[in-house]
């Protein structure tokens, strides 16, 4: 059997492609990215008269990737979709309402959660979505857990007739080991579904969330006897959960647990949800005690621990181990009731933290440099912002921006801000963050007539997750705004260098001084993304 | 072996985190060790840093090799048995995770002062060589005499090559594969840096 050395994110795109994958759609996100990344250099290597051809495209966000993968899908042929698990909340009407219809070739939407947020703004847990979905979920706890999982994901949803959520988190994504590949499947051919199952007006979607229903109390007794659900013996003192990685750090301690107590707890890992309730109510039965370990929301836990007095049932809800942030083999240790390893420790000197920050001589630096000159002598302003590497102007020396709350939002909360009258606003936005959420609240201004400026930071690129190409180039952006109805004598475009900062200054504050909305593009080309092309 | 962890003939563990600053090379080493160790037939884990954390910020990586398959993605506290570090700073960041008893920290001694707070470098070096089990390098220079200072990663290879549970000649090898599409010399280069590093007396 061949063998590869692959993250979790690659794992899961060399499985899909395995599995007879043809078209596949992505925003960019840490910890998701890799995933689009590892298809697009897969798809280059297939030939051209190849039938294991497929496409493998970045969408203009979330939402557009779904719903494409979702045409594919509805065309009988595989899909995939993938995202960050914030990216979900971007995509849930068409992911909840895919739920709905009846899946024709296989759907596969991965979601790679965040706990601790390396990179994000929340740690909330995809795992609850699926379920609020009512569709499945599969949680892989290795490399090769993931390849296998997405691989037989496919056959899943045609069985099924079903989306399948696979939630994978940060470390999962971005950690390597040794996989075993299977064989290539040939991709399904065009087959469109029959009858109505796809036009979700009232009188079909009542009868197809009674069958929604009626999948998922199938799918829950199923979930006993899948082969990612197992129940192994073990002491009644203690028995243990876990879900997805979560194994990894449980199996890290197991020996020291062994040695120290004499036996194995007894315990259940689950893989795959809806739940196995027949599982958990067998273990719960069986120990005097159960300890939950689940990297996100606790989520079985809650299940488990209920709203009535039952056994003790340790987790995140007691304290166990912390609510927040990312788990990991010593937390688990100390779970387990395990002496704490300790290492050594520094004596002497402060380790004082390396925030991220902006590279040397990045163009977002001169722009906040020329924005805070221009807004100099008002008492009273604000700036909103976005997400993206331009984020880290919130930190010293720059310390330029207010907000930063989800992908668009500084353009529609200037604009609310403005209307209720805080001004002058700006909202500082990224050229890729404009065209996945942004330009929508811009057409809201111009309906309005609101007096807000927006900053578009046009580097043609997706920076913060390793310089993808937006979805159009620079070129595109000024026709865009015309047309959106922006009066063509407050669009100004400007370079943004320091060279051209005494311009630039005065500039935005023309634009600060006009009463309307009007939008500044500073345009300069990521110093990564030239890195990135010269090694090309 | 010095700093393995040889329970039995059978069984092999042995954990390494990789530190430094975005930009240093780390990946590339990551990537060097872990092919040498599959070469040998060991099961090799990584765990890497990506995204927000990655403009200028530490960078930091785990490898765990053993002869069964590692569990856990990154390494347990108190249990590495090798900190290589690309920055003496970032090294000592990571000194809970080195074993206490049998722990090496390898650092570079150049600072990188990308940071207003920067402590006092003389003090940083004294933390470091106040340890145990130490080497510290001045991986800049031996890399540009060896004919390039971006081969100071390859340095630290080098001198770790003294400790890894790994055979000298697939180390070796492993820089060749990497290095080989961007050109003889500087496959050359990094040998020479990994010769460098493996012979260096502190």
């Amino acid at each position: 059997m061949a063998q590869e050395t692959l993250m979790g994110d690659e794992a899961i795109a060399y499985a899909a492609v395995h599995a007879g994958l043809s078209g596949a759609f992505a925003y960019p996100g840490t910890p998701s990215t890799e995933i689009m990344e590892t298809l697009q250099e897969l798809a280059a290597k297939i030939p051209q008269d190849s039938p294991n051809r497929f496409v493998a495209q970045w969408c203009t966000n979330e939402k557009t990737a779904y719903e494409s993968a979702l045409g594919a899908s509805f065309a009988g042929r595989r899909a995939m979709v993938s995202m960050k698990h914030v990216g979900l909340n971007v995509a849930m009407d068409p992911f909840v309402n895919s739920g709905l219809v009846n899946i024709n070739g296989g759907l596969v939407v991965v979601v790679a959660d965040d706990p601790g947020m390396h990179s994000s703004q929340d740690e909330q847990d995809s795992r609850l979505l699926a379920d609020f979905a009512r569709i499945p979920c599969f949680e892989p706890a290795t490399q090769q857990e993931a390849y296998d999982m997405t691989y037989e994901a496919f056959d899943y949803s045609e069985k099924h007739h079903c989306p399948v959520l696979i939630r994978i988190t940060t470390r999962l994504a971005h950690s390597r080991s040794i996989v075993d590949i299977r064989d290539q499947k040939s991709q399904n051919l065009i087959k469109k579904p029959e009858g109505m199952d796809w036009i979700l007006m009232p009188a079909v979607a009542r009868r197809r969330w009674k069958e929604v229903i009626a999948r998922q109390s199938m799918l829950s007794e199923e979930s006993n006897a899948v082969k990612w659900n197992l129940l192994s013996k073990g002491s009644k003192a203690l028995g243990v959960i876990t879900t997805g990685l979560a194994l990894q750090y449980y199996k890290e301690n197991l020996a020291d647990y062994r040695a120290a107590k004499g036996s194995d707890p007894m315990h259940l890992h689950i893989g795959f949800f809806p739940m196995p309730t027949e599982l958990i109510r067998s273990l719960y039965e069986t120990c005097d005690e159960i300890l939950v370990i689940e990297d996100g929301y606790p989520y079985v836990e809650h299940l488990l621990r209920g709203i009535v007095p039952g056994k003790p049932v340790h987790g995140k809800e007691d304290g166990t181990i912390p609510y927040d942030g990312e788990l990991n083999a010593d937390i688990v240790r100390k779970a387990l009731g395990l002496l704490e390893n300790k290492g050594l420790m520094v004596k002497n000197i402060s380790l004082v933290g390396r925030p991220p920050q902006l590279c040397q001589g990045c163009p977002h630096a001169d722009s906040y440099t020329a924005l805070k000159e221009a807004l100099k002598g008002y008492m009273l302003y604000a700036v909103t912002s976005d997400i993206g590497c331009y984020t880290l102007g919130a930190l010293p020396p720059y310390s330029a921006i207010e907000t930063t709350v989800d992908m668009g939002a500084s353009v529609g909360m200037a604009r609310g801000a403005a209307e209720v009258g805080l001004e002058p606003v700006v909202a500082v936005i990224g050229d890729s963050t404009f065209y996945h959420s942004g330009l929508t609240n811009l057409l809201d201004a111009v309906s309005h007539k609101t007096n807000m400026k927006v900053l578009i930071l046009d580097n043609s690129t997706t920076g913060m997750t390793g310089a993808q190409p937006t979805i159009l180039p620079s070129s595109q952006l000024e026709p865009i705004l015309k047309g959106c109805g922006i009066d063509p004598a407050h669009i100004r475009i400007l370079r943004a260098h320091k060279m051209d900062n005494e311009k630039n200054v005065a500039v935005i504050k023309e634009e600060l001084a006009y009463r309307g909305p009007s939008v500044i593009v500073m345009v300069r080309e990521c110093l990564e993304a030239l890195k990135k092309a010269r090694k090309a | 072996m010095p700093g393995s962890f040889k329970e039995s003939e059978e069984s092999m563990k042995y954990d390494i985190v990789l530190c430094g600053v975005g930009g240093q090379g780390g990946i590339s080493v990551s990537v060097v060790i872990a092919r040498a160790a599959m070469a040998e037939g060991l099961r090799v884990k990584q765990s890497e840093v990506h995204g927000m954390s990655q403009r200028g910020g530490e960078v930091l990586a785990h490898l765990r090799l053993g002869t069964e398959e590692p569990a856990s993605p990154i390494i347990p506290r108190g249990s590495a048995s090798l900190i290589l570090s690309f920055e003496p700073l970032e090294g000592l960041r990571y000194l809970p995770w080195l074993s206490a008893e049998q722990g090496t920290m390898i650092s570079a001694v150049t600072p990188i002062k990308n940071i207003p707070n920067y402590p006092d470098i003389d003090s940083v070096l004294a933390e470091i060589n106040a340890l145990p089990r130490k080497v510290l390098v001045d991986a800049d220079a031996l890399a540009r005499e060896a004919g390039n200072v971006r081969a100071a990663n390859i340095v630290l290879v080098g001198v770790a090559s003294r400790f890894l549970p790994l055979k000298e000649e697939n180390l070796k090898n492993a820089i060749r594969e990497l290095f080989a599409r961007k050109g003889e010399a500087l496959v050359d280069i990094n040998l020479k840096a990994f010769e460098y590093g493996r012979n260096y007396n502190s």
